[in-house]
């Protein structure tokens, strides 16, 4: 888990150190206000995962000889199949339409939506289908 | 069973046959990383079918000085939708929502994608997205028509009013958002579903590019889809965010724009050059060149170009051009680093010349041309020279030309593991030459007449024969491009389940060639143990154990 924070602080670190020469060189607004969230893009995740590498067991994905038996047991619920992403795109979608074509569209948009995360939040505390 | 592999425990599930809706239920349904990986692909070729007939009506009309067989509106039209549908409808979503999906947990021993859910949501987002942006064509006012990059003044409600813009808009969140969860999805699926000693520095060069293209999309994609937002605020709500009469800028859209779009070039090209990488070394019987030094300057081009968007704005005057320029050809130094490395794997190796090692050595060539034409315009005052004229035309399509010789490449190259049939090695040939040469000749006369000061998106262009000698060549290597992508399509349906491929028909390196053609729910039976980058060429060749970096089998550095 090491190097995956380490990965993460060190593009933060570069667009700090990038940032440190743009702002005062040019004093454009929108690209260092871009630069200064991708900064904290790179920190913020980076530091969490690097802050819980050194409290977590080491993983035998990280160990340079782990045999598949050391990952026995119940790892996750993987869903064979759901209707709740079709439901939900289809929603996302007409409540694009709603924006362009009426808002009147919401009202099927919205009715979508909310089954889906209802279905999709019911269907994920049974576990998924297998 | 071998004593170099164990029977995976946990994977209960993978054991038993799986029961699940069929036919179009299915495709509903499901949530299987390798049927959104299939459909993501079927869709995204499609979409460049549909792009690259676009592009060929262009091309027609360029053949004389004076074409007539379109308008204006419908060539602004034209333009703008060839270039919207190729970037974001095919070129983004074949990189990392096609073979991306369907190899990358493949790669790492991972039984599906971390979030299957909204793996399926990326691809409904997606497909909906496509059909919003087409539908704007059978709007009154046509499609949108201010160029793929929608520059400010001209997508505002007084200059492009029609419905085709909002589409156009609606169409770009959608696709974005999609986008977005395949970027989150990827980023956990390698953090968290790695198989027992698959440690980062062991993962194939494909799926390290796909982590740091998923990073390049957290980064990038919120930026243009705020950016959008804040556009469809001016448009309908009175907003004067990129008006000037409002005290807004038109300049903030093109930093917003390129700030994502910069970026995205790489998020388009990174999946392509980890195919690449996948497939040299393969065709070339020796462990990649350099693996340590691909990883570094994948890292490198990601982080550089974040610093780089505003090398599309030279001329417009309020860049920081010094800053620009110096970090526009800093990206050459990792590039080259690459390019080295592809030449170093294959020196001195067993090169096997098939289809996807033809398409592989067709983008690094190709990829070389496009590469060394942007390092001028990386330099301002060649960018004052050609901007907005053919050249730069030339040199992106020398770039996403290359990308598609990569992403057809992946396709020969991984086709066997998606359907368990090889495609027909004698038409992919036919294919590579056509796909190859057209593109050189579609681009070349390109180079030349943007040298001479012909400006892009004109429909029509002066009454001089060496330009229209030039144009129409390049209309002749547009046309055997179309050719070569008719060839392809016969390929697909003269293939379709006649060669099985068996397991491992390339006797390759990496994990995906472990498991069947095509892979069972759940991906693994058993996996061998991962001792280093190679798996399945350490399972499948226990003489020729687990490589130092760079070294051939000799024990010499190569």
């Amino acid at each position: 888990m090491k190097n995956e924070g380490r990965i993460l602080l060190g593009l933060g670190l570069f667009f700090l150190i990038m940032f440190g020469f743009y702002w005062p060189l040019s004093h454009e607004q929108s690209g260092s206000t871009m630069m200064f969230f991708a900064v904290l893009l790179g920190f913020l995740p980076g530091g969490y995962y690097y802050w819980w590498s050194r409290r977590m067991k080491p993983r035998p994905e990280d160990s340079d000889d782990a045999d598949m038996a050391e990952s026995a047991g119940f790892i996750d619920s993987f869903p064979g199949s759901s209707i709740f992403p079709f439901t939900l795109g289809m929603g996302a979608w007409m409540s694009v339409m709603a924006m362009i074509f009426g808002i009147w569209l919401a009202i099927p948009a919205l009715s979508l939506i909310v089954w889906a995360l209802l279905g999709a939040t019911a269907e994920a505390r049974r576990g998924g289908h297998r | 069973m071998s004593e170099h592999v164990d029977t995976l425990t946990h994977d209960d599930h993978a054991s038993h046959e799986h029961h699940g809706a069929t036919g179009i239920l299915n495709w509903l349904t499901t949530t299987d990383h390798k049927i959104i990986g299939m459909s993501y692909t079927i869709t995204s070729v499609i979409m460049m079918l549909i792009g690259g007939a676009l592009a060929e009506v262009i091309r027609i009309q360029l053949t004389t000085p004076t074409g007539s067989l379109v308008t204006f509106s419908q060539y602004n039209q034209l333009f703008t939708m060839h270039g919207s549908v190729m970037i974001y409808l095919f070129a983004g979503p074949f990189a990392f929502g096609a073979l991306a999906n369907i190899i990358v947990p493949l790669q790492i021993g991972a039984p599906d994608m971390a979030f299957p859910r909204l793996n399926a949501l990326s691809y409904w987002l997606y497909l909906t997205g496509s059909l919003t942006m087409l539908a704007g064509f059978f709007t009154t006012g046509g499609a949108a028509n201010f160029g793929w990059v929608g520059y400010a003044p001209m997508t505002d409600s007084v200059n492009a009013p029609g419905v085709g813009t909002d589409l156009w808009i609606g169409a770009l969140l959608l696709t974005g958002f999609s986008a977005i969860f395949t970027g989150v999805n990827l980023v956990a699926t390698i953090y968290y579903l790695r198989a027992p000693g698959m440690t980062l520095f062991r993962m194939p060069i494909f799926t390290w590019n796909l982590l740091v293209t998923a990073i390049l999309i957290l980064l990038a994609f919120p930026v243009l889809t705020a950016g959008l937002i804040m556009l469809f605020c001016d448009r309908h709500f009175g907003t004067h965010i990129y008006t000037v009469v409002g005290g807004g800028s038109p300049v903030l859209w093109q930093n917003i724009f390129w700030f994502w779009g910069h970026p995205e070039v790489y998020i388009l090209a990174l999946p392509f050059f980890g195919m690449v990488t996948e497939i040299i070394p393969v065709f070339s019987r020796k462990p990649v060149f350099g693996y340590k030094g691909m990883i570094f300057a994948t890292l490198s081009i990601a982080a550089l170009s974040l610093g780089v968007w505003a090398h599309h704005m030279f001329t417009t005057g309020v860049v920081l051009l010094p800053f620009f320029s110096i970090m526009s050809l800093l990206i050459a130094v990792p590039t080259g680093i690459k390019i080295f490395n592809w030449i170093g794997t294959m020196w001195g190796g067993q090169i096997w010349f098939s289809t996807a090692m033809l398409m592989s050595i067709g983008f690094v060539i190709t990829f070389l041309i496009g590469g060394l034409t942007g390092i001028y315009l990386a330099s301002p005052p060649l960018d004052f020279f050609t901007h907005d004229t053919y050249f730069v035309v030339a040199h992106f399509h020398s770039v996403v030309m290359a990308l598609v010789l990569g992403a057809m490449a992946g396709l020969y190259y991984w086709a066997p593991k998606m359907t368990g049939y090889l495609l027909d090695e004698r038409l992919g040939k036919i294919q590579f030459w056509l796909l190859f040469i057209g593109t050189q000749v579609f681009t070349f006369p390109q180079y030349i007449v943007g040298l001479n000061g012909m400006p892009r998106r004109m429909a029509l262009y002066p009454n001089n024969p060496e330009w229209q000698t030039l144009n129409v060549w390049s209309s002749i290597g547009a046309l055997m491009i179309g050719i070569s992508t008719l060839v392809f399509a016969i390929n697909c349906f003269y293939s379709w389940k006649r060669t099985p491929a068996g397991d491992n028909p390339w006797d390759a390196h990496t994990l995906e060639w472990f498991t069947t053609s095509p892979p069972p729910h759940h991906n693994y039976y058993r996996l061998p143990k991962i001792r280093s980058e190679r798996p399945t060429w350490d399972y499948n060749h226990p003489d020729k154990p687990a490589l130092v970096h760079g070294h051939n089998h000799d024990g010499e550095s190569s």
